[in-house]
Protein backbone atom coordinates (compact mmCIF):
# COMPACT_ATOMS: atom_id res chain seq x y z
CA UNK A 1 0.00 0.00 0.00
CA UNK A 2 1.91 3.19 -1.35
CA UNK A 3 0.87 6.09 1.03
CA UNK A 4 -0.15 9.75 -1.35
CA UNK A 5 1.17 13.02 0.12
CA UNK A 6 -0.80 16.16 -0.27
CA UNK A 7 1.41 19.35 1.05
CA UNK A 8 -1.05 22.22 1.97
CA UNK A 9 2.01 24.78 1.20
CA UNK A 10 1.58 23.54 -2.35
CA UNK A 11 -2.07 22.61 -2.85
CA UNK A 12 -5.03 24.86 -1.65
CA UNK A 13 -7.61 23.15 0.45
CA UNK A 14 -9.87 22.51 -2.30
CA UNK A 15 -7.89 20.27 -4.27
CA UNK A 16 -6.94 18.02 -1.43
CA UNK A 17 -10.79 17.58 -1.26
CA UNK A 18 -11.61 17.55 -4.86
CA UNK A 19 -8.82 14.92 -4.79
CA UNK A 20 -10.26 13.25 -1.66
CA UNK A 21 -14.13 13.51 -2.97
CA UNK A 22 -13.12 11.52 -6.37
CA UNK A 23 -11.65 8.37 -4.56
CA UNK A 24 -13.68 5.09 -5.56
CA UNK A 25 -14.53 2.81 -2.76
CA UNK A 26 -12.44 0.25 -4.12
CA UNK A 27 -9.54 2.74 -4.58
CA UNK A 28 -5.96 1.37 -3.89
CA UNK A 29 -5.02 4.74 -2.96
CA UNK A 30 -6.40 4.28 0.38
CA UNK A 31 -3.43 5.96 2.81
CA UNK A 32 -3.16 9.84 2.41
CA UNK A 33 -1.13 12.08 4.00
CA UNK A 34 -1.81 15.44 4.38
CA UNK A 35 1.22 18.10 5.01
CA UNK A 36 1.37 21.46 6.28
CA UNK A 37 -2.52 21.65 7.40
CA UNK A 38 -1.54 25.21 9.30
CA UNK A 39 -5.15 25.15 10.92
CA UNK A 40 -6.77 25.33 7.55
CA UNK A 41 -10.61 24.64 7.88
CA UNK A 42 -12.46 21.75 6.11
CA UNK A 43 -9.39 19.58 6.13
CA UNK A 44 -10.82 16.12 4.22
CA UNK A 45 -14.88 17.15 4.85
CA UNK A 46 -16.85 15.02 3.09
CA UNK A 47 -14.63 12.24 2.17
CA UNK A 48 -16.82 9.19 0.98
CA UNK A 49 -14.69 6.27 0.38
CA UNK A 50 -13.36 3.61 2.76
CA UNK A 51 -9.54 5.31 3.01
CA UNK A 52 -7.09 6.59 5.84
CA UNK A 53 -6.24 10.39 5.73
CA UNK A 54 -3.88 11.75 8.21
CA UNK A 55 -3.21 15.35 9.07
CA UNK A 56 0.09 16.33 10.08
CA UNK A 57 -0.92 19.10 12.32
CA UNK A 58 -3.24 21.32 14.02
CA UNK A 59 -6.59 21.31 11.90
CA UNK A 60 -9.22 24.45 11.77
CA UNK A 61 -13.10 24.01 11.11
CA UNK A 62 -15.15 20.84 10.00
CA UNK A 63 -12.57 19.23 9.49
CA UNK A 64 -13.91 15.61 8.55
CA UNK A 65 -17.09 16.81 8.56
CA UNK A 66 -19.67 15.04 6.93
CA UNK A 67 -17.26 12.02 6.95
CA UNK A 68 -18.39 8.71 5.26
CA UNK A 69 -16.36 5.48 5.71
CA UNK A 70 -12.98 7.29 6.17
CA UNK A 71 -10.63 6.80 8.84
CA UNK A 72 -9.04 10.47 9.88
CA UNK A 73 -6.35 11.42 12.21
CA UNK A 74 -5.51 14.48 13.34
CA UNK A 75 -2.08 14.70 14.67
CA UNK A 76 -3.03 18.37 16.64
CA UNK A 77 -5.52 20.08 17.64
CA UNK A 78 -9.16 20.22 15.75
CA UNK A 79 -11.47 23.85 15.30
CA UNK A 80 -15.12 23.74 16.14
CA UNK A 81 -16.73 21.02 14.19
CA UNK A 82 -14.90 18.66 14.08
CA UNK A 83 -16.65 15.23 12.49
CA UNK A 84 -19.76 17.13 12.49
CA UNK A 85 -22.52 15.36 10.51
CA UNK A 86 -20.43 12.65 10.57
CA UNK A 87 -22.13 9.24 8.93
CA UNK A 88 -20.10 6.39 9.53
CA UNK A 89 -16.14 5.49 9.24
CA UNK A 90 -13.91 7.05 12.11
CA UNK A 91 -12.44 10.12 13.16
CA UNK A 92 -9.64 10.58 16.02
CA UNK A 93 -7.85 13.80 16.94
CA UNK A 94 -4.46 13.17 18.92
CA UNK A 95 -4.71 16.56 20.38
CA UNK A 96 -7.99 18.32 22.07
CA UNK A 97 -11.10 19.80 20.19
CA UNK A 98 -12.41 22.75 20.10
CA UNK A 99 -16.40 23.40 20.00
CA UNK A 100 -19.16 21.39 18.76
CA UNK A 101 -17.25 17.83 18.19
CA UNK A 102 -19.31 15.74 16.50
CA UNK A 103 -22.22 18.09 16.02
CA UNK A 104 -25.37 16.35 15.03
CA UNK A 105 -23.42 13.56 13.10
CA UNK A 106 -25.08 10.52 12.62
CA UNK A 107 -22.95 7.34 12.88
CA UNK A 108 -19.03 6.52 13.06
CA UNK A 109 -16.95 6.63 15.95
CA UNK A 110 -14.96 10.21 16.87
CA UNK A 111 -12.27 9.92 19.33
CA UNK A 112 -10.62 12.70 20.92
CA UNK A 113 -7.31 11.78 22.73
CA UNK A 114 -7.36 15.15 24.78
CA UNK A 115 -10.30 17.34 25.82
CA UNK A 116 -12.98 18.45 24.03
CA UNK A 117 -14.25 21.97 24.44
CA UNK A 118 -18.33 23.56 25.02
CA UNK A 119 -21.14 21.74 23.08
CA UNK A 120 -19.53 18.43 22.31
CA UNK A 121 -21.75 15.82 20.85
CA UNK A 122 -24.61 19.03 20.28
CA UNK A 123 -27.53 17.25 18.54
CA UNK A 124 -25.75 13.93 17.76
CA UNK A 125 -27.99 11.47 16.27
CA UNK A 126 -26.36 8.07 16.33
CA UNK A 127 -22.30 8.85 16.85
CA UNK A 128 -20.00 7.22 19.55
CA UNK A 129 -17.75 9.85 20.83
CA UNK A 130 -15.18 8.86 23.41
CA UNK A 131 -12.83 11.98 24.94
CA UNK A 132 -10.03 10.66 26.59
CA UNK A 133 -10.15 14.18 28.58
CA UNK A 134 -12.61 16.49 29.62
CA UNK A 135 -15.49 18.25 27.83
CA UNK A 136 -17.27 21.66 28.16
CA UNK A 137 -20.40 23.08 28.58
CA UNK A 138 -23.37 22.01 27.50
CA UNK A 139 -22.02 18.83 26.02
CA UNK A 140 -24.70 16.41 24.47
CA UNK A 141 -26.92 19.55 24.22
CA UNK A 142 -30.12 18.24 22.50
CA UNK A 143 -28.30 15.05 22.15
CA UNK A 144 -31.20 12.16 20.38
CA UNK A 145 -29.15 8.78 19.61
CA UNK A 146 -26.14 7.85 20.03
CA UNK A 147 -23.19 7.34 23.30
CA UNK A 148 -21.29 10.11 24.39
CA UNK A 149 -18.16 8.78 26.30
CA UNK A 150 -15.95 11.27 28.70
CA UNK A 151 -13.04 9.45 30.75
CA UNK A 152 -12.31 13.08 32.39
CA UNK A 153 -14.98 15.58 33.80
CA UNK A 154 -18.04 17.03 32.01
CA UNK A 155 -18.90 21.03 32.46
CA UNK A 156 -22.30 22.65 33.03
CA UNK A 157 -25.74 22.04 31.58
CA UNK A 158 -24.39 18.04 30.75
CA UNK A 159 -26.83 16.88 27.96
CA UNK A 160 -28.79 20.08 28.69
CA UNK A 161 -32.58 18.94 26.69
CA UNK A 162 -31.30 15.25 25.89
CA UNK A 163 -33.87 13.75 23.87
CA UNK A 164 -31.84 10.10 23.77
CA UNK A 165 -28.30 8.84 23.68
CA UNK A 166 -26.42 7.45 26.59
CA UNK A 167 -23.39 9.68 28.23
CA UNK A 168 -21.04 8.00 30.87
CA UNK A 169 -18.87 9.93 32.51
CA UNK A 170 -15.53 8.43 34.73
CA UNK A 171 -14.63 12.00 36.41
CA UNK A 172 -17.01 14.56 37.95
CA UNK A 173 -20.28 16.14 35.98
CA UNK A 174 -20.47 20.37 36.97
CA UNK A 175 -23.97 20.20 36.60
CA UNK A 176 -26.85 18.37 34.83
CA UNK A 177 -28.86 20.33 32.06
CA UNK A 178 -32.96 19.93 32.15
CA UNK A 179 -34.34 16.63 31.54
CA UNK A 180 -30.68 15.02 32.23
CA UNK A 181 -30.44 12.50 35.18
CA UNK A 182 -28.71 10.00 36.01
CA UNK A 183 -29.02 6.58 35.41
CA UNK A 184 -27.95 3.15 37.14
CA UNK A 185 -25.04 1.48 35.63
CA UNK A 186 -26.18 -2.33 34.64
CA UNK A 187 -24.40 -4.98 33.26
CA UNK A 188 -24.76 -4.63 29.65
CA UNK A 189 -24.33 -0.99 30.10
CA UNK A 190 -20.65 -1.81 31.26
CA UNK A 191 -20.22 -4.53 28.49
CA UNK A 192 -20.98 -1.85 25.75
CA UNK A 193 -18.80 0.30 27.57
CA UNK A 194 -15.85 -2.35 27.66
CA UNK A 195 -16.47 -2.64 23.90
CA UNK A 196 -16.61 0.77 22.75
CA UNK A 197 -13.63 1.99 24.97
CA UNK A 198 -11.80 -0.56 23.91
CA UNK A 199 -12.54 0.27 19.83
CA UNK A 200 -11.48 3.88 20.83
CA UNK A 201 -8.22 2.55 22.36
CA UNK A 202 -8.57 2.92 25.61
CA UNK A 203 -8.77 -0.45 26.89
CA UNK A 204 -6.78 0.06 29.63
CA UNK A 205 -10.22 2.06 31.55
CA UNK A 206 -12.71 0.36 33.77
CA UNK A 207 -15.81 0.44 32.19
CA UNK A 208 -17.46 -0.13 35.74
CA UNK A 209 -15.94 3.23 36.95
CA UNK A 210 -18.42 5.28 34.89
CA UNK A 211 -21.65 6.82 35.62
CA UNK A 212 -24.98 6.73 33.77
CA UNK A 213 -26.34 9.68 32.53
CA UNK A 214 -29.42 9.92 30.44
CA UNK A 215 -33.34 11.51 29.51
CA UNK A 216 -35.57 11.57 32.06
CA UNK A 217 -37.93 12.13 29.43
CA UNK A 218 -40.18 14.90 30.85
CA UNK A 219 -39.75 17.50 27.78
CA UNK A 220 -41.05 15.16 25.38
CA UNK A 221 -44.23 16.89 24.73
CA UNK A 222 -45.84 19.81 25.97
CA UNK A 223 -47.23 19.94 29.80
CA UNK A 224 -49.87 22.50 30.24
CA UNK A 225 -48.72 22.88 33.49
CA UNK A 226 -45.62 24.70 32.31
CA UNK A 227 -47.49 27.31 30.03
CA UNK A 228 -46.77 30.18 32.35
CA UNK A 229 -43.29 29.86 31.40
CA UNK A 230 -43.55 31.14 27.76
CA UNK B 1 -17.32 38.14 13.30
CA UNK B 2 -14.14 40.31 13.40
CA UNK B 3 -10.81 38.56 14.38
CA UNK B 4 -8.82 39.32 17.10
CA UNK B 5 -5.41 38.76 18.02
CA UNK B 6 -2.20 39.50 20.65
CA UNK B 7 1.39 38.72 21.51
CA UNK B 8 3.22 39.16 24.53
CA UNK B 9 6.85 38.65 25.06
CA UNK B 10 7.31 37.11 28.49
CA UNK B 11 10.99 38.04 28.30
CA UNK B 12 13.28 41.06 26.93
CA UNK B 13 15.46 40.80 23.67
CA UNK B 14 12.40 40.32 21.74
CA UNK B 15 11.06 43.63 20.71
CA UNK B 16 12.08 44.30 17.53
CA UNK B 17 10.33 41.45 15.42
CA UNK B 18 7.17 42.33 17.09
CA UNK B 19 5.39 44.68 14.54
CA UNK B 20 6.22 41.91 12.05
CA UNK B 21 4.23 38.86 13.85
CA UNK B 22 1.67 41.24 14.71
CA UNK B 23 0.69 42.37 11.89
CA UNK B 24 1.17 38.61 9.89
CA UNK B 25 -1.10 37.31 12.13
CA UNK B 26 -3.43 40.44 11.53
CA UNK B 27 -3.02 39.76 7.91
CA UNK B 28 -4.17 36.11 8.14
CA UNK B 29 -7.90 37.36 10.08
CA UNK B 30 -8.64 39.38 6.92
CA UNK B 31 -10.72 36.55 6.24
CA UNK B 32 -12.95 37.09 10.01
CA UNK B 33 -12.88 40.67 9.16
CA UNK B 34 -11.63 42.80 5.62
CA UNK B 35 -13.63 46.00 6.27
CA UNK B 36 -11.07 47.76 8.92
CA UNK B 37 -7.96 46.73 10.79
CA UNK B 38 -6.42 48.65 14.47
CA UNK B 39 -3.78 47.70 16.69
CA UNK B 40 -1.93 48.76 19.81
CA UNK B 41 1.80 48.31 20.19
CA UNK B 42 3.53 48.60 23.83
CA UNK B 43 7.20 49.99 22.76
CA UNK B 44 9.70 51.37 24.37
CA UNK B 45 8.96 53.49 27.65
CA UNK B 46 10.49 57.10 27.49
CA UNK B 47 10.02 60.12 30.11
CA UNK B 48 7.58 61.50 28.03
CA UNK B 49 3.88 60.42 27.12
CA UNK B 50 3.23 59.46 23.47
CA UNK B 51 -0.29 61.20 22.08
CA UNK B 52 -1.41 59.23 19.01
CA UNK B 53 -3.36 61.23 16.62
CA UNK B 54 -5.77 61.12 13.76
CA UNK B 55 -5.38 63.40 10.80
CA UNK B 56 -8.11 64.24 8.52
CA UNK B 57 -6.94 64.14 4.81
CA UNK B 58 -5.78 67.73 4.61
CA UNK B 59 -4.48 68.28 8.18
CA UNK B 60 -1.02 68.54 8.73
CA UNK B 61 0.43 66.13 10.93
CA UNK B 62 4.34 67.27 10.38
CA UNK B 63 3.65 71.19 11.25
CA UNK B 64 2.48 69.37 14.79
CA UNK B 65 5.62 69.16 15.61
CA UNK B 66 6.62 72.75 14.93
CA UNK B 67 3.62 74.06 16.84
CA UNK B 68 4.13 71.68 19.79
CA UNK B 69 7.97 71.97 19.79
CA UNK B 70 8.08 67.79 20.08
CA UNK B 71 8.88 64.74 18.41
CA UNK B 72 6.88 63.81 16.10
CA UNK B 73 6.55 60.02 14.11
CA UNK B 74 4.71 60.23 11.15
CA UNK B 75 2.49 56.70 10.42
CA UNK B 76 0.31 57.47 7.36
CA UNK B 77 -2.72 59.40 9.01
CA UNK B 78 -1.86 58.76 12.13
CA UNK B 79 1.23 60.10 13.95
CA UNK B 80 2.76 60.10 17.76
CA UNK B 81 3.59 62.72 19.74
CA UNK B 82 6.21 62.47 22.16
CA UNK B 83 4.39 65.02 24.81
CA UNK B 84 6.61 65.95 28.21
CA UNK B 85 4.11 64.78 30.79
CA UNK B 86 4.14 68.56 32.39
CA UNK B 87 2.42 70.13 28.71
CA UNK B 88 0.45 66.77 28.18
CA UNK B 89 -2.77 68.18 29.85
CA UNK B 90 -1.94 71.88 27.72
CA UNK B 91 -0.90 70.03 24.60
CA UNK B 92 -4.41 67.34 24.49
CA UNK B 93 -6.42 70.44 25.12
CA UNK B 94 -4.76 72.23 22.13
CA UNK B 95 -5.27 69.27 19.73
CA UNK B 96 -8.52 68.78 20.68
CA UNK B 97 -9.54 72.27 19.57
CA UNK B 98 -7.76 71.80 16.15
CA UNK B 99 -9.64 70.91 13.19
CA UNK B 100 -9.26 67.63 11.76
CA UNK B 101 -7.30 65.92 14.44
CA UNK B 102 -8.53 63.41 16.69
CA UNK B 103 -6.84 62.03 19.75
CA UNK B 104 -6.71 58.15 19.38
CA UNK B 105 -4.51 56.87 22.07
CA UNK B 106 -2.12 58.35 25.02
CA UNK B 107 0.03 56.42 27.12
CA UNK B 108 3.61 55.74 28.60
CA UNK B 109 4.21 53.07 26.18
CA UNK B 110 1.01 52.69 23.56
CA UNK B 111 0.40 53.61 20.22
CA UNK B 112 -2.64 52.88 18.95
CA UNK B 113 -3.79 53.16 15.04
CA UNK B 114 -7.07 51.75 13.36
CA UNK B 115 -8.35 52.82 9.54
CA UNK B 116 -10.46 51.16 7.17
CA UNK B 117 -9.19 49.11 4.84
CA UNK B 118 -7.93 45.36 4.55
CA UNK B 119 -6.18 43.98 7.06
CA UNK B 120 -2.63 43.47 5.58
CA UNK B 121 -2.80 46.81 4.02
CA UNK B 122 -3.62 49.17 7.41
CA UNK B 123 -0.82 47.25 8.62
CA UNK B 124 1.47 47.89 5.69
CA UNK B 125 0.46 51.77 5.64
CA UNK B 126 0.87 52.42 9.18
CA UNK B 127 4.78 50.79 9.20
CA UNK B 128 3.11 47.97 11.46
CA UNK B 129 5.76 45.63 10.44
CA UNK B 130 8.66 47.30 11.52
CA UNK B 131 7.11 48.58 15.02
CA UNK B 132 8.92 47.19 17.82
CA UNK B 133 7.47 45.74 21.02
CA UNK B 134 7.12 44.04 23.99
CA UNK B 135 3.22 43.31 23.41
CA UNK B 136 0.52 43.95 21.06
CA UNK B 137 -3.25 43.33 20.16
CA UNK B 138 -5.13 44.16 16.87
CA UNK B 139 -8.60 44.00 15.55
CA UNK B 140 -10.01 43.33 12.08
CA UNK B 141 -13.61 44.06 11.91
CA UNK B 142 -16.36 42.83 9.94
CA UNK B 143 -19.16 45.88 10.50
CA UNK B 144 -22.27 43.79 11.20
CA UNK B 145 -24.57 46.40 12.88
CA UNK B 146 -22.62 49.85 12.52
CA UNK B 147 -20.73 51.77 8.89
CA UNK B 148 -17.85 50.59 8.00
CA UNK B 149 -15.70 54.18 9.27
CA UNK B 150 -12.27 54.51 11.29
CA UNK B 151 -14.25 55.53 14.74
CA UNK B 152 -16.36 52.11 14.35
CA UNK B 153 -12.82 50.02 14.12
CA UNK B 154 -10.76 48.66 17.20
CA UNK B 155 -9.24 48.62 19.73
CA UNK B 156 -10.74 51.03 22.08
CA UNK B 157 -8.73 52.76 24.71
CA UNK B 158 -10.28 55.28 27.37
CA UNK B 159 -6.94 54.91 29.81
CA UNK B 160 -3.71 56.12 29.59
CA UNK B 161 -1.91 52.32 28.04
CA UNK B 162 -5.06 51.14 28.34
CA UNK B 163 -6.81 49.21 25.00
CA UNK B 164 -9.15 46.56 23.99
CA UNK B 165 -9.79 44.84 21.35
CA UNK B 166 -13.46 42.71 21.40
CA UNK B 167 -15.30 39.99 19.24
CA UNK B 168 -19.15 40.08 20.21
CA UNK B 169 -21.24 42.12 20.89
CA UNK B 170 -22.43 43.70 24.32
CA UNK B 171 -25.85 44.14 25.00
CA UNK B 172 -26.24 46.18 27.71
CA UNK B 173 -23.57 48.37 26.80
CA UNK B 174 -26.23 51.84 27.14
CA UNK B 175 -27.02 51.52 30.92
CA UNK B 176 -23.53 50.72 31.60
CA UNK B 177 -22.20 53.74 29.48
CA UNK B 178 -24.32 56.08 31.25
CA UNK B 179 -22.73 54.67 34.52
CA UNK B 180 -19.54 55.24 33.84
CA UNK B 181 -20.32 58.90 32.51
CA UNK B 182 -21.15 59.38 36.24
CA UNK B 183 -18.35 58.20 37.40
CA UNK B 184 -16.59 60.77 35.45
CA UNK B 185 -15.58 58.39 32.10
CA UNK B 186 -15.80 60.01 28.78
CA UNK B 187 -17.22 58.83 25.85
CA UNK B 188 -16.20 59.97 22.03
CA UNK B 189 -18.76 56.77 20.35
CA UNK B 190 -21.79 55.18 21.00
CA UNK B 191 -19.93 51.63 20.31
CA UNK B 192 -20.40 48.58 22.98
CA UNK B 193 -16.60 47.98 23.11
CA UNK B 194 -15.21 51.36 24.27
CA UNK B 195 -18.13 50.43 27.26
CA UNK B 196 -16.13 47.55 28.07
CA UNK B 197 -12.64 49.34 27.78
CA UNK B 198 -14.21 52.46 29.61
CA UNK B 199 -15.36 49.84 32.39
CA UNK B 200 -12.34 48.24 32.36
CA UNK B 201 -10.74 51.70 32.92
CA UNK B 202 -13.05 52.31 35.74
CA UNK B 203 -12.28 49.19 37.65
CA UNK B 204 -8.07 49.97 37.65
CA UNK B 205 -9.04 53.46 39.05
CA UNK B 206 -11.02 51.97 41.51
CA UNK B 207 -8.12 49.87 42.64
CA UNK B 208 -9.02 46.58 40.89
CA UNK B 209 -5.95 44.76 39.31
CA UNK B 210 -6.69 44.32 35.54
CA UNK B 211 -7.39 40.88 36.31
CA UNK B 212 -9.80 41.74 38.99
CA UNK B 213 -11.49 44.27 36.25
CA UNK B 214 -11.93 41.70 34.29
CA UNK B 215 -13.75 38.99 36.23
CA UNK B 216 -15.65 42.17 38.05
CA UNK B 217 -16.80 42.57 34.14
CA UNK B 218 -18.62 39.32 33.99
CA UNK B 219 -21.30 40.52 36.28
CA UNK B 220 -21.49 43.77 34.83
CA UNK B 221 -21.44 43.33 31.35
CA UNK B 222 -24.31 41.61 29.47
CA UNK B 223 -23.38 39.72 26.05
CA UNK B 224 -21.41 38.19 24.27
CA UNK B 225 -17.68 38.72 23.76
CA UNK B 226 -13.74 37.50 23.53
CA UNK B 227 -11.81 40.77 24.83
CA UNK B 228 -7.94 40.73 24.60
CA UNK B 229 -6.75 43.74 26.39
CA UNK B 230 -3.48 45.77 27.01
CA UNK B 231 -2.34 48.04 29.49
CA UNK B 232 1.25 49.42 30.01
CA UNK B 233 3.12 46.08 31.10
CA UNK B 234 0.31 43.72 30.98
CA UNK B 235 -1.92 41.46 28.79
CA UNK B 236 -5.48 39.89 29.48
CA UNK B 237 -7.94 37.45 27.61
CA UNK B 238 -11.55 36.56 28.93
CA UNK B 239 -14.38 35.00 27.07
CA UNK B 240 -17.76 35.38 28.13
CA UNK B 241 -19.15 32.33 30.40
CA UNK B 242 -20.74 30.39 27.21
CA UNK B 243 -17.99 30.86 24.88
CA UNK B 244 -19.61 32.27 22.25
CA UNK B 245 -16.76 33.20 20.15
CA UNK B 246 -13.93 31.31 19.08
CA UNK B 247 -10.57 31.59 20.74
CA UNK B 248 -7.48 29.89 20.67
CA UNK B 249 -4.14 30.56 23.02
CA UNK B 250 -0.66 29.36 22.78
CA UNK B 251 1.75 29.66 25.02
CA UNK B 252 6.28 28.68 24.90
CA UNK B 253 8.91 30.06 27.66
CA UNK B 254 9.35 33.05 24.93
CA UNK B 255 5.93 34.33 24.55
CA UNK B 256 2.17 34.10 24.41
CA UNK B 257 -0.48 34.72 21.48
CA UNK B 258 -4.05 34.82 21.29
CA UNK B 259 -5.47 34.41 17.90
CA UNK B 260 -9.22 34.07 16.81
CA UNK B 261 -8.46 30.81 14.73
CA UNK B 262 -5.24 28.82 15.30
CA UNK B 263 -4.05 29.84 12.05
CA UNK B 264 -3.32 33.55 13.17
CA UNK B 265 -0.41 31.81 14.97
CA UNK B 266 0.77 29.59 12.53
CA UNK B 267 3.81 31.64 11.85
CA UNK B 268 4.80 32.11 15.43
CA UNK B 269 8.52 30.94 16.33
CA UNK B 270 8.31 27.75 17.84
CA UNK B 271 4.34 27.36 17.25
CA UNK B 272 5.12 23.62 16.59
CA UNK B 273 6.32 22.92 20.28
CA UNK B 274 4.48 25.48 22.05
CA UNK B 275 1.33 24.30 24.19
CA UNK B 276 -1.66 25.41 22.40
CA UNK B 277 -5.16 25.29 24.44
CA UNK B 278 -8.86 26.68 23.79
CA UNK B 279 -9.19 29.12 26.90
CA UNK B 280 -12.30 28.26 29.66
CA UNK B 281 -15.17 30.09 29.75
CA UNK B 282 -14.88 33.11 32.44
CA UNK B 283 -11.88 32.44 33.07
CA UNK B 284 -8.87 35.49 33.42
CA UNK B 285 -5.61 34.37 31.61
CA UNK B 286 -3.53 37.34 32.69
CA UNK B 287 0.56 37.98 31.95
CA UNK B 288 2.47 40.99 33.39
CA UNK B 289 6.04 41.76 32.71
CA UNK B 290 8.23 40.40 35.05
CA UNK B 291 9.28 43.70 37.07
Amino acid sequence: MSVVTIDLAEHPTRYLNSTLHGLRADTNQSFWRVLNPRGKHALAAGVQAPVRVEIAGHAGYFCAGMNKCATVVIEGNAGNGVAENMMSGRVIVQGDASAAAGASAHGGLLVICGNAASRCGISMKGVDIVVGGNIGHMSAFMAQAGTLTVLGDAGDNLGDSIYEAEIFVRGTVASLGSDCLEKPMRTEHVSALAGRLREAGFEQADPAAFRRYGSARQLYHFHPDNAGAY
Amino acid sequence: MCGIVGLFFKRPGQEASLGAYLAAMLGTMRDRGPDSAGFAVYGAETDNIKLTVRGAADADLIGLAELFHVQVDLHHSHAVLHVPVANCSVIRARLAALPGITIVGAGRRMALFKEVGLPAHVAERFGLPHMAGTHGIGHTRMATESAVTTEGAHPYTTGMDQCLVHNGSLSNHNSVRRRLIREGLQFETENDTEVAAAYLSWRIREGDSLEAALYASLSDLDGFFTFVVGTRTGFAVLRDPICCKPAVMAETDAWVAFGSEYRALVDLPGIEDARVWEPEPAHVYAWEQAA
